[in-house]
């Protein structure tokens, strides 16, 4: 098993004509299952044709009538980013995956509270992962987004991050000493946001086929703390943490106001002290993060 | 994206916002002139950089005749201004704001943000205005009053009158004042701004709700469809070597320590900079390169770390994924070449191509350390800058 896709899952490209959207879904069909689970792409204006044998609808709602598909890739650029999840929500898909960076935080504000509006009204709750993210990865099983596939390894250790590139250095170093990964996700930078850590922890929690998880954070924001309090109750298997940004300059992004909402429990110090508090095996050190969680297996 | 408080009260003005009467300058002759055309008896000569603490940095002064304004402007035009949030060298004042006195009967504090939490616009009021709102927020939270706003509602008449009530706002004044927070808001929307901060909003004897002061950010995403709000970007108040940088597609950010860092992604880049700390050493910049970098953007980004006199070393971290290692390798040692690099270079390479990419930095002939773990290139740098 593993969370929210596996070899089974059916997937709709949104933008899948554009330049990006292209390369990623030939990498992605090329990966484990990938020929069977991308069966659709979404174009109004190239509607009936096909790419890599992939047919093209003209809208999500088609596509997925038609193929069965119940989640969504979005490669769609930033103007029309948030109306391309929105259309994925509105056909009542079971995830929207936003890869797209650089999506205007108001578009993603207006979103959000249509997505929330949508469910507080009884519609269905479609999960949004990301935007501005890596996607995520069953290993030998599929992988929707732009990690590179070969460093992956079928086995038992969740990895939930923020960021891309320190997903895959996690995913590097569990893969060097020999454990393998039963489901890798990236929640992506941004602001607002989709899925959070206490979600895919939840979702780890939940998995038999997870042993154990790294969990990866970053200055800005409280949804660290917020996963390692629920961590606390809830967990039942090992978590390694680490946050990034130790050294990041303090009111560099954040004006004056945005650290006076979060009271200053948003820095690397004050997350990691947290996460200790909850529970975490913590590390500065993040060449460490896979040896420290094989040592609690 | 930051501007000026001159600009940031012309766009408050534009949204319905009642701002003192005020003339922008650059000399110091320009500034007596603009006094004289506002009239009245009483002015304000106000520094425009763009940190905020500039009263207490001695750039606000308020003049009681034109001769005062002149010295005022004399002494403030062209000063190295020092505040909290400057640094110690500070910042050269080329712009003035010569704004008529007002009738200051209390200072309040208001601001707009966007909540990650509640994925809500925040807006936050204070009777504590004036002041140091961190300083507010730390010792007397209490203080502070906020309001979630939904986006597709907008700020009700009921959080209004909660925020106007719970900031002590002088009794005849709340109707204005609740109509100031709607307008604020509705400009923190219109304008893609990602912070809008009055401080101090106050109140005049005759009522009048006056915001005397503005400061917004801008969201950097957002600026493709704001082509007034970018029109009022002032370059000389940015870092020349961040703008250099971006120019190139690189997020770059100068700090104090003397470790140059070249990483993919902006996470990697933070844990790299965090783990030549922890090894005894302290990171000169942030510099992710993005997912495409080229030969081109990587001699760039070697150009922009060594303008830094402090850098005595750097370090190169690359998870290649569908960047290739030896594409970067590539990149890196062209660098090398073209800068005619004089400081120690440890390069650490994983992912996609990997051993091609550490055969090109071999075979380059240049002294170049090659490291396997983030952890052992921070030691080998820190070593070799030593």
């Amino acid at each position: 098993m593993s969370i929210f896709i596996n070899k089974d899952t059916r997937i709709i490209t949104q933008g899948i004509t554009g330049k990006t959207g292209q390369f990623h879904t030939e990498k992605c069909q090329e990966y484990a299952n990938g020929k069977e689970c991308f069966v659709a792409g979404v174009n109004p204006k190239k509607a009936g044709e096909s790419i890599f044998n992939i047919p093209i609808y003209a809208s999500v709602k088609e596509a997925a009538a038609e193929t069965g598909a119940t989640v969504s890739v979005i490669y769609v650029p930033p103007p029309g980013a948030a109306a391309a999840i929105w259309e994925a929500v509105e056909a009542d898909l079971d995830l929207a995956i936003c890869i797209t960076e650089g999506i205007p935080v108001r578009d993603m504000l207006i979103l959000r509270n249509k997505m929330k509006e949508k469910e507080a009204k009884g519609g269905k709750k479609t999960l949004l992962l990301g935007p501005n993210c890596p996607g995520l990865i069953t290993p030998d099983e599929v992988k929707i987004g732009i990690m590179p596939g070969h460093i992956h390894r079928k086995g038992r250790i969740g990895v939930v991050s923020r960021s891309g590139t320190l997903t895959y250095e996690a995913v590097g170093q569990l893969t060097e000493i020999g454990l393998g990964q039963s489901s890798a996700v990236g929640i992506g930078g941004d602001p607002i946001n989709g899925l959070k850590h206490i979600d895919v922890m939840k979702a780890f929690n939940d998995d038999p086929e997870t042993d154990a998880v790294i969990m990866i954070g970053e200055i800005g924001g409280p949804d660290e703390a917020e996963a390692a309090m629920w961590c606390k109750e809830n967990m039942k298997k090992p978590v390694v943490g680490f946050i990034a940004g130790v050294t990041a300059p303090a009111g560099k992004r954040m004006g004056h106001a945005g650290a006076l909402i979060s009271g200053g429990a948003d820095t690397a110090d004050a997350k990691l002290a947290i996460m200790e508090e909850c529970g975490f095996k913590v590390t500065r050190n993040p060449s460490e993060m896979a040896k420290l969680l094989k040592a609690m297996l | 994206m930051k501007i000026h408080e001159y600009q940031g009260k012309q766009i408050l003005k534009k949204f319905g916002v009642t701002v003192p009467r005020g003339i922008h300058c650059t000399t110091v002759d320009d500034a007596v002139k603009a006094a004289e055309t506002l009239g009245g008896k009483v002015w304000v000569v106000k520094a425009q950089i763009h940190a905020g603490g500039r009263g207490k940095g001695g750039g606000v002064k308020v003049a009681t005749s034109l001769e005062k304004v002149r010295e005022y402007a004399s002494q403030i035009l062209g000063m190295q201004l020092i505040t909290h949030q400057t640094g110690p060298e500070g910042q050269k004042v080329r712009h003035l704001l010569i704004e008529e006195g007002a009738d200051i009967q209390h200072e309040y504090y208001v601001a707009a943000l966007t909540d990650r939490a509640t994925q809500s616009v925040a807006i936050m009021a204070s009777y504590e205005g004036g002041m140091d709102i961190e300083e507010v927020a730390h010792k007397t939270p209490e203080k502070i009053v906020k309001v979630f706003v939904n986006p597709l509602v907008g700020l009700t008449d009921e959080q209004g009158m909660t925020l106007a009530k719970g900031m002590g706002m002088n009794e005849a004044s709340i109707p204005q004042c609740i109509d100031t927070l709607k307008k604020l808001y509705t400009c923190y929307m219109e304008t893609d701004a990602s912070l809008a901060e009055i401080n101090p909003l106050i109140h005049e004897a005759d009522g009048t709700v006056k915001a005397l002061d503005a400061k917004f950010n801008f969201d950097s995403n957002a600026l493709y469809r704001q082509e007034e709000i970018v029109a009022m970007r002032d370059l000389d108040e940015e870092d020349a070597d961040e703008i250099e940088a971006s120019k190139f597609d690189l997020a770059y950010i100068s700090l104090d320590g003397n470790i140059g860092c070249l990483v993919n992604g902006a996470g990697l880049a933070m844990a790299t900079m965090d783990t030549i700390k922890l090894f005894g050493a302290e990171p000169a910049n942030f510099l992710d390169v993005g997912g495409g970098a080229t030969t081109e953007k990587v001699t760039e980004a070697f150009k922009i770390m060594l303008k830094n006199p402090k850098v005595k070393g750097i370090l190169v971290n690359i998870f290649g994924g569908i960047m290739k290692c030896d594409t970067i390798a590539t990149g890196v040692v062209a660098a090398a070449k073209e800068t005619h690099l004089s400081v120690p270079l440890v390069v650490r390479m994983k992912g996609t191509n990997e051993d091609m990419g550490k055969q090109i930095l071999k075979d380059s002939g240049l002294p170049i350390i090659s490291a396997d773990s983030m952890a052992e290139a921070a030691t080998k740098i820190v070593a070799a800058v030593k």
